[in-house]
């Protein structure tokens, strides 16, 4: 039997619509992290999606429960583990509820521009790497890169630590700013537009990623309110919410910036939607470091060890860069939480992702994918 | 035109490779085992103990309060008392460590153990080059392995260290100061329960 025969019966023997299944991951290069899709394909176009995770699961809210207040603090840095400054924050921001904690006005003011720092090393990673999955292999990425590492120079000097900075304290900052932080900060700051610039020549009217984006991976906005979807998600699909202006947390009620929305919902929109968050980054930042008072970085108040917080619970929520990251703690009194819960925004902005590649190609999921923007750490926990 | 854009990137990426040839600012990264950056005041990676003097042992900061090992978040500590006192920094006599154990490959390097410390006697390293083909003894560090001078912490953390000093020698006046005023004080008459 020749082999042309054999593809011959094979054909008639398959059913019209046959589909296959394709198991994309763990160790997929494009599936950012230990993430597996089970996909079921008829031709090129995707049927059926399973997301299936929790190969990085680290059971790190029973830790979180036997260990002491403080102790869960550098477990956070590995939630999302780019962005360890803002899990910090809203952790410490949760405890400080729960324990009737004031931060001082400079550790609140620190605590904003490391976080919007943070959102600057998310979005520019996360463009490089959207980018990375439509076969820009390497420019975007490492343009993106390199700016990245100059704020991770700024975050070592600060906390003594590139990623896992372990920074923030209950009731104000570990540290006070070395000699020289806040000017070598706003150098960076003042030159971050040009790269910006510089990365938006390079790709934001390239034809072939407006070809690979436009139209792709839609997000009705019904449905991302729906969902529980947050963050730049959320607001590419044009619905207007970001704690930082509902909830003013800190003092982000001070300052002056707008909150970019996108239209359509797609990848482009969301891409577009990040590196205009960056520009409004930076506005905030300039504002910050202008504005940053003196005075301690401590609540008098607040004990390093042997943190007892009243019976009670708290939930305590920030925007951070993938959206809303909220960290729900029960107290009994004890010195560890009775129970501890976060509220991860990769996990659960995760759970649209059948509804927005069903009838889109297979390599265009990968693209809706990078565009979700997940940290597994923070899905599996 | 169609294809602009993409000439316009690639002339983005022509400016960046040219421009590395001549403009020193554009080239980000330092040929690593050859070239080394020096490491920044506040970066850490494993702890290591505080000594005092020449001698590693007796000079020991550490009082083998445990606090560290209470603290510590994945539990990589282990310190066993020594029944023997020795005499800390101001002549007053204070417990020792007999072991006191670290085992780096559990070690997060978070610096909890630095911040909870209340004698100032483990502080954070910068090594990085840390690798061993011993997987178990060779990243188990006991103390003696774990012991550095009070030197090498002031070069690794100029200015904690600079305050640190400060502080003891301050404390030390101060506590010679009190035993010299408590040597000329007349003794007081012994106390009638004093026998007991």
């Amino acid at each position: 039997m020749s082999a042309s025969t054999t593809t011959v019966e094979l054909a008639e023997r398959a059913p019209e619509n046959q589909l296959l299944e394709v198991s994309l991951g763990p160790q997929h290069p494009s599936t950012h992290g230990v993430f597996r899709m089970d996909v079921a394909l008829d031709g090129e176009t995707v049927v059926k999606l399973k997301p299936v995770f929790g190969y990085l699961h680290r059971n790190h809210e029973k830790i979180a429960e036997k260990c002491s207040y403080l102790g869960s603090m550098p477990y956070t840095d590995r939630l999302d583990y780019i962005c360890s400054l803002t899990n910090n924050w809203a952790y410490a921001l949760t405890v400080e509820k729960l324990a009737g904690l004031v931060a001082p006005e400079r550790a609140e003011y620190i605590r904003v521009i490391l976080s919007e720092l943070t959102r600057l090393i998310n979005h520019s990673a996360l463009a490089g790497f959207l980018l990375q999955d439509m076969g820009a292999l390497g420019t975007p990425l490492m343009y993106a890169f390199r700016e990245r590492e100059k704020i991770l120079d700024l975050f070592e000097s600060l906390t003594g630590a590139r990623m896992m900075c372990n920074y923030m304290r209950f009731g104000g900052c570990r540290c006070d700013l070395p000699p020289g932080w806040i000017e070598q900060a706003r150098s960076l700051v003042a030159e971050f537009p040009k790269f910006l610039d510089e990365f938006e020549a390079l790709l934001t009217g390239n034809e072939i990623l407006l070809a690979r984006t436009e139209g792709v991976g839609v997000l009705p906005a019904k449905l991302a309110v729906n969902a529980g979807v947050t963050g730049p998600m959320l607001r590419a699909s044009g619905v207007n919410y970001d704690i930082r202006k509902v909830d003013a947390y800190g003092v982000y009620g001070r300052f002056k910036f707008r909150v970019p929305l996108g239209e359509r919902g797609d990848v482009f929109d969301r891409y577009m939607l990040r590196i205009l968050e960056m520009r409004e980054s930076l506005k905030i930042l300039d504002q910050a470091m202008r504005d940053l008072p003196g005075g301690p970085i401590m609540d008098p108040k607040a004990k390093l060890r042997n943190l007892r917080p009243k019976p009670g619970e708290a939930y305590g929520r920030i925007e951070g860069p993938k959206g809303e990251l909220g960290f729900y703690l029960i107290s009994d009194g004890g010195p560890n939480p009775y129970r501890y819960r976060v509220r991860p925004p990769s996990l659960i902005n995760l759970t649209i992702l059948e509804d927005m590649c069903l009838g889109q190609t297979i390599a265009d999921a990968v693209v809706i994918l990078g565009s979700v923007d997940i940290v597994l750490g923070e899905v599996d926990r | 035109m169609n294809g602009a854009g993409i000439i316009k990137g690639m002339i983005e990426t022509a400016r960046n490779f040219a421009g590395s040839y001549h403009d020193s600012k554009r080239l980000t990264t330092v040929q690593y085992p050859e070239e080394k950056l020096a490491p920044v005041e506040n970066a850490r990676t494993i702890p290591f103990l505080v000594y005092d003097g020449g001698d590693a042992m007796p000079g020991l900061r550490c009082t083998a309060c445990m606090i560290c090992e209470k603290e510590c978040p994945p539990q990589c500590i282990y310190i066993v008392k020594d029944q023997v006192k020795k005499p800390d920094f101001v002549g007053k006599m204070q417990m020792q460590p007999k072991v006191f154990d670290i085992d780096i490959s559990v070690c997060m390097s978070c610096g909890i153990c630095v911040e909870v410390c209340p004698f100032d006697a483990i502080k954070m390293d910068q090594v990085f080059e840390l690798s061993t083909n011993d997987r178990f003894g060779g990243l188990l560090l006991n103390k003696t392995q774990l012991a550095k001078p009070n030197e090498y912490f002031n070069k690794l953390h100029k200015t904690e260290a600079s305050e640190i000093d400060a502080r003891r020698i301050e404390e030390k006046q101060k506590a010679e100061a009190a035993a010299a005023a408590k040597a000329a004080a007349p003794k007081p008459p012994a106390a009638p329960g004093g026998a007991k």
